[in-house]
């Protein structure tokens, strides 16, 4: 899933700066499941802006809320935030990247200000309390060669033919030896497999054709060499 | 079919002579004084001397400048260092033909450390080939002409292509297997990380011997007591042996620091004898970057019984 962060409440109250409503939409996928942009936060994002804005600058914000089952889908945010949002409304978007820009589409004439940073694709260990990154999206998927880990995202320098000098005891010297190896685990995985022909075996250069932003799937017009 | 050979460095390879290189290293400056001075040091000594490519992501001079000169200047054959870190494999391509086009004869392909430790950490890294497609774009170059996507070059380059090793590495086995693969792209002599401990050179050179590639081990005395301890701090899996740390240390606290030098002469002389005496390498690739001045006195000391 979408991995997100929220912002320092500092950062998003320069971005609302003299703004007097806001709209707050949370997002009840990625964001609301790993508890930083659904409805709870929602909440709490009104009452912490309340009061940092009476606090520094002495003066009352109007504040709606909402949220959504799903930012990134534009019909959703159309037939559910219409009836909600006006003219003047600043919408801060408590969803990912994707879908603060979705916001940005459907309600072209409103402010749009993100209250979080998108992170990566990864997964959560519950018991730890974290997030680690996982996919990159690279749009050319390796991992059946790889054991099921992904050089391309767990590798610091992405190699497709690794593991470099920089690993000591299966850690890696990118972020202060606390990070495994991608590399080394592969090995691993792919030696008790007995498929340590796939660890030697040499993969070329990737072709990043594949991973050219911006980049969008479905039926689309015929691309055109001419300029247009 | 024998191979042509294009550098002194595979003659004397071929030829099975135990070879010698040396390293020099530029840095922030436009000034190729002390390289050269470097390079005028090591002839005679060394059959080559590799130019480091930013080392340790450092943003220094562009080597290819310096291995060019040396080999102008110096008469002392270059092997040119690349890593993939900071070019894309357009620049690379193009760099290779340049180096081409000055004469030289070998490069080390490298996928350079990361950009997070060296002096501009908030760079991007490019990484777009990583060691192993870089010694399949040379040899694409050499032996058919061609670039990765299969353009033509005209005039193509002539170079021999080595890489490098790390025979601390732990676990070692991914290690090997990762030089076989560039071993079956077609690279050609190997140089390694320094080795302190005859034990960890032993055990490499085994695990390497049925891959049947020219092996130079390195070897970097130290220049002083807080580079000794710099390097078993910082550098990953580099052993230091207790025994050749305390003779550096007492040298340094009963003679003065002049005696470190002396006894790194005694100390890396006697390791150069061992790696030729009792391992199957085809050489040593000495690390001595600012004190180029000891390699002749280390090698003479090995000569001596």
């Amino acid at each position: 899933m979408i991995v997100v962060k929220r912002k320092p409440i500092e950062e998003i109250l320069k971005m609302i700066g003299p703004a007097e409503n806001v709209l707050i939409v949370g997002c009840d996928g990625c964001a609301a499941i790993y508890q930083e942009g659904g409805q709870k936060q929602v909440d709490l994002m009104k009452l912490v802006l309340q009061m940092a804005k009476k606090l520094k600058q002495n003066r009352d914000i109007n504040i709606k809320t909402a949220s959504i089952l799903r930012q990134c889908d534009r019909q959703i945010c159309a037939t559910s935030l219409r009836p909600l949002v006006n003219k003047n409304d600043v919408i801060l978007s408590m969803g990912c990247g994707a879908g603060t820009q979705t916001l940005a589409q459907v309600f072209e004439n409103n402010t749009i200000i993100p209250a979080l940073d998108t992170m990566f694709i990864g997964a959560q260990d519950r018991e730890l309390g974290k997030f680690y990154e996982l996919c990159s999206a690279c749009g050319d998927c390796i991992l059946y060669e790889t054991g099921g880990i992904c050089p391309i995202t767990r590798c610091a320098k992405q190699l497709l033919n690794g593991p470099c000098g920089g690993q000591s005891k299966g850690k890696c010297e990118v972020g202060g030896w606390k990070n495994d190896c991608a590399w080394v685990l592969i090995y691993n995985r792919l030696k008790d497999k007995g498929r340590l022909d796939q660890f030697t075996k040499f993969r070329e250069q990737r072709d990043f054709r594949i991973s050219q932003s911006p980049r969008e799937i479905g039926e689309t017009e015929e691309k055109t060499e001419e300029t247009p | 079919m024998k191979k042509e050979v294009y550098s002194d460095l595979m003659k004397e390879i071929t030829e099975g002579k135990f070879v010698f290189t040396g390293e020099l290293e530029p840095v922030k400056t436009t000034s190729l004084h002390e390289v050269l001075e470097g390079a005028k040091i090591l002839k005679g000594h060394v059959v080559a001397a590799n130019i480091t490519d930013n080392p340790t992501a450092f943003a220094y001079m562009n080597a290819l400048i310096p291995a060019y000169m040396i080999q102008k200047e110096a008469g002392l054959e270059a092997i040119y260092q690349m890593t993939t870190r900071d070019r894309n494999r357009i620049a690379l391509t193009s760099d290779l033909l340049a180096a081409g086009t000055l004469g030289i004869k070998n490069v080390l392909a490298l996928t350079g450390d990361h950009t997070t430790v060296g002096d501009n950490p908030q760079a991007k890294p490019v990484f777009d080939l990583d060691s192993a497609s870089l010694v399949y774009l040379i040899r694409k170059m050499v032996d058919e002409g061609v670039d990765l996507n299969q353009n033509k070059i005209e005039n193509p380059p002539k170079f021999h292509v080595g890489i490098a090793a790390n025979p601390n590495a732990d676990p070692l086995e991914p290690e090997i297997l990762k030089i076989e693969r560039k071993v079956k792209l077609g690279a050609e002599f190997v140089q390694t990380q320094c080795v302190y401990d005859m034990e960890r050179a032993k055990r490499f050179m085994k695990a390497m011997s049925y891959l049947n590639i020219p092996v130079l081990i390195g070897v970097a005395p130290f220049k002083s007591i807080a580079m000794m301890k710099w390097m078993v701090k910082f550098v990953p899996g580099i052993y230091v042996p207790d025994e050749i740390q305390q003779r550096l240390l007492e040298a340094k606290e009963k003679r003065g620091k002049e005696a470190i030098f002396e006894e790194n002469i005694e100390i890396f002389g006697e390791l150069v004898r061992e790696i030729k005496s009792t391992t199957k390498a085809a050489g040593v690739h000495m690390m001595a970057v600012g004190f180029e001045w000891v390699v002749p006195k280390i090698l003479d000391r090995s000569r001596e019984s």
